[in-house]
């Protein structure tokens, strides 16, 4: 039979006049081509200069220095100052997205009049450019004219000039932008629930709570730690809101430290010592998070 | 037919590609940031291209990725810009780096160093400083200044209530304490007026420039520019003192300034915020633009004030104009040099509004009267001092910045400690380079 299905899948290539071997050919060797050049290659070379001095502004040639680099930049007290703030930037505004994304949804899932206009306008905020936000919040934080502190009744209210409070500015303006994409995910998750269910769980007199735990919960979670995943790793790389909204050190993330280390004191060797140590944590919370996921999928 | 077909073809490429290689031939591209200086120095070209000829494009892009993008091509080897109107600070790394052509002997040819501010020649040209090497033609000169409120100052009722408070006649500040008086005396937030604006942007060099002009002025140093020796120098009790000034000042800033340079500064006049503001002067002539400044007429300038000992300085801004050393129309480069140095061209140069370095163009009474900011100015450049010229330049002024910046916005911590930090890291950055 399936030999049968293979001869005809054949024939049928064969009639328009591409085999196999020309759509691969033609499609997959490029791709593989553009991901070598693009991707590969760029990743090996940098984990080649990672290893020396090397400064792309001066014509000097690079001097292999073991992993000077990565021991000092693991001793650098400026280095862990930026990924404290990376990291609570990461808890503050995934957490907050992950409430209020999956909030909505739970809100979202019933029939009401305009649903379907009214999922589209929350989806609007990640549909920015995330310059565009960035500089249109940092209009609404304004103390002195800004319609957050007017509406909440702050009064002059620093919000982005003070250090305490401009990191979770920023994460609010994350979390507003983010929150929707989390809701869409949810969503998904929540109309593939099986209402017979629900109808067993009612007949079983189970209680609001007992039935989010129970039913609601297990199964969306695979799709909102696929939610989870993507947001935290977005999170980790964060670079445009922090570095257009603050520049407090308390705002500092990683990627911005990154972004000057390369292309403003241009310690081109050093940078990409950095870069691999940024990579190598986001694989690390990737692979939890997908075995996690794994674990939650067999259930 | 096909052989004539194929004859047309040929020649038609042939006269074609001589066309670019002529066109080639006649065009120069210089690269700057987007400012009013590069539209000066365009109008300026203009002229050039009305005599020769040869096209000149002033390519520009915005103040925040003129350090990135201009050494990005010069990393690359790329000749797409011929000439660049470079950062001082960047001296070290364009001319260590090989990206700047060698103009000493130019400098020599047409006398340079006499015909330019010595301070200029200084700042913008040489490199290392003393060693008699010059790499680019002074050519905006600039340096931090105060714009202020004429009105608010010259009002009878405040020159009454200033008095009374603090003993002397409100007037434009000789010093910094009594710039730190006036400051505290028009804060008055019920009334959207403000003391002060000063810069408090960590990105580049805003809040280092600004600080400078206290250190300075307090008789600091950043360091000794020779023997890269910091310690005990930028962590001086002077320096600490300037500091400590510095974060005053900062009290007496409008609301929400953490973030602030020279677009922020200027807007703390047109918006009636301040009653003075610290900007570079290059940005001074839209505030004596009646239609970008409402309080054109009632704004006035001044050089950055002495500090307690009597001494004078100001940070220095401005840019020079190099040849890039992958230009391939090294020549045409060399030609539009040698006219821009010409004394009739920075006089129109001048006129345009580019802040000649050009000595007798600077001291003629011609110049220092043509804008009410031009005598400030004038004074101002022959008391500028400027930051470290090194290669490493970049890893300096972060390091300032993540000292400095906490302390002055944030107010953690206490002035010496951000300046011993700063004398230790700046230590260690100059051993990692095996300057000390």
């Amino acid at each position: 039979m399936a030999a049968m299905a293979k001869l005809t899948a054949d024939s049928r290539a064969a009639a328009r006049g591409w085999s196999d071997l020309t759509i691969r050919n033609l499609f997959i060797i490029p791709t593989i081509l553009f991901l070598i050049v693009f991707n590969i290659f760029p990743l090996i070379y940098s984990l080649g200069y990672s290893f020396t001095d090397f400064r792309a502004s001066v014509s000097e040639p690079a001097n292999f220095v073991g992993l000077q680099n990565y021991r000092e930049l693991l001793a650098d007290p400026y280095i862990w100052r930026n990924f404290s703030v990376t990291a609570k930037y990461v808890i503050v505004s995934v957490g907050g997205q992950m409430i209020v994304g999956f909030g909505v949804a739970l809100l979202l899932n019933r029939a009401f009049p305009f649903k379907g206009l009214v999922t589209t306008l929350l989806l609007l905020p990640m549909m920015m450019s995330m310059a565009v936000v960035g500089l249109f919040w940092k209009l609404l934080y304004d103390p002195s004219w800004g319609i957050i502190n007017y509406a909440l009744g702050l009064g002059t209210f620093d919000w982005l000039s003070n250090p305490d409070m401009a990191l979770y500015a920023i994460a609010i303006t994350d979390i507003w932008m983010w929150a929707p994409f989390v809701m869409l995910l949810s969503l998904a998750g929540l109309s593939a629930v099986p209402q017979h269910l629900y109808e067993a769980a009612a007949i079983d007199r189970a209680g609001r709570w007992y039935t989010f735990t129970r039913i609601t919960l297990p199964l969306v979670a695979p799709l909102l730690l696929i939610a989870l995943i993507f947001r935290t790793m977005e999170a980790f790389k964060t670079f445009d809101l922090a570095f257009i909204m603050s520049g407090q050190p308390t705002t500092e993330v990683i990627a911005i430290r990154l972004y000057k280390m390369a292309f403003q004191e241009w310690q081109t060797g050093r940078s990409c010592a950095l870069a691999y140590i940024m990579l190598i944590i986001v694989l690390a919370i990737t692979n939890i998070y997908v075995k996690y996921l794994n674990r939650v999928k067999e259930r | 037919m096909l052989k004539r077909t194929l004859l047309g073809m040929l020649a038609g490429a042939t006269v074609a590609f001589a066309g670019v290689t002529a066109s080639a031939q006649e065009e120069l591209t210089i690269f700057w940031a987007e400012w009013d200086p590069s539209n000066y120095l365009q109008e300026l070209a203009n002229q050039y291209t009305a005599e020769t000829g040869v096209v000149v494009t002033v390519q520009t892009t915005p103040w925040p990725d003129f350090q990135t993008k201009a050494f990005a091509e010069f990393n690359a080897h790329g000749d797409a810009y011929d000439i660049v109107v470079g950062d001082s600070q960047w001296l070290g790394a364009g001319s260590v780096g090989g990206h700047y052509v060698d103009l000493t002997d130019f400098f020599a040819k047409h006398k340079l160093t006499e015909a330019f501010a010595p301070a200029t020649v200084q700042a913008y040209a040489e490199y290392p400083k003393g060693g008699g090497k010059y790499w680019a033609i002074p050519t905006e000169g600039d340096a931090t200044g105060w714009a202020y409120r004429k009105d608010w100052f010259e009002d009878p009722a405040e020159k009454e209530a200033f008095k009374a408070k603090y003993g002397y006649d409100l007037d434009v500040p000789k010093t910094w304490a009594q710039m730190r008086d006036i400051a505290e005396f028009f804060q008055r937030p019920d009334q959207k007026r403000y003391g002060i604006a000063i810069y408090t942007d960590n990105a580049y060099d805003a809040l280092v420039m600004g600080f400078e002009n206290a250190l300075f002025s307090y008789g600091g140093e950043l360091g000794d520019y020779s023997s890269y020796k910091v310690e005990g120098i930028v962590n001086s009790s002077e320096a600490v003192a300037a500091l400590e000034s510095y974060k005053e000042l900062y009290k007496f800033t409008p609301p929400n300034w953490g973030k602030t340079f020279f677009l922020e500064n200027n807007q703390a006049i047109t918006e009636g915020l301040a009653a003075m503001s610290m900007n570079y002067f290059a940005f001074f002539p839209a505030l004596a633009n009646k239609a970008a400044n409402p309080y054109a007429d009632v704004t006035g300038y001044f050089a950055n004030p002495a500090g307690p000992s009597g001494k004078q300085h100001a940070a220095l801004g401005g840019q020079g104009m190099s040849i890039v050393s992958y230009s391939t129309k090294q020549e045409e480069a060399y030609k539009f040099l040698e006219w821009f140095v010409r004394e009739d061209v920075q006089k129109k140069w001048a006129e345009l509004g580019g802040y000649t370095c050009n000595a007798k163009v600077l001291e003629s009474a011609e110049f220092r009267q043509a804008t009410p900011y031009n005598e400030a100015f004038y004074q101002s450049m022959f008391m500028v001092k400027d930051f470290w010229a090194v290669p490493e330049y970049a890893e300096l002024l972060t390091q300032i910045n993540n000292r400095i910046y906490p302390f002055v916005v944030g107010g953690e911590g206490s002035a010496k400690d951000a300046l011993d930090g700063l004398a230790a890291d700046w230590t260690a950055t100059f051993k990692k380079y095996g300057r000390l």
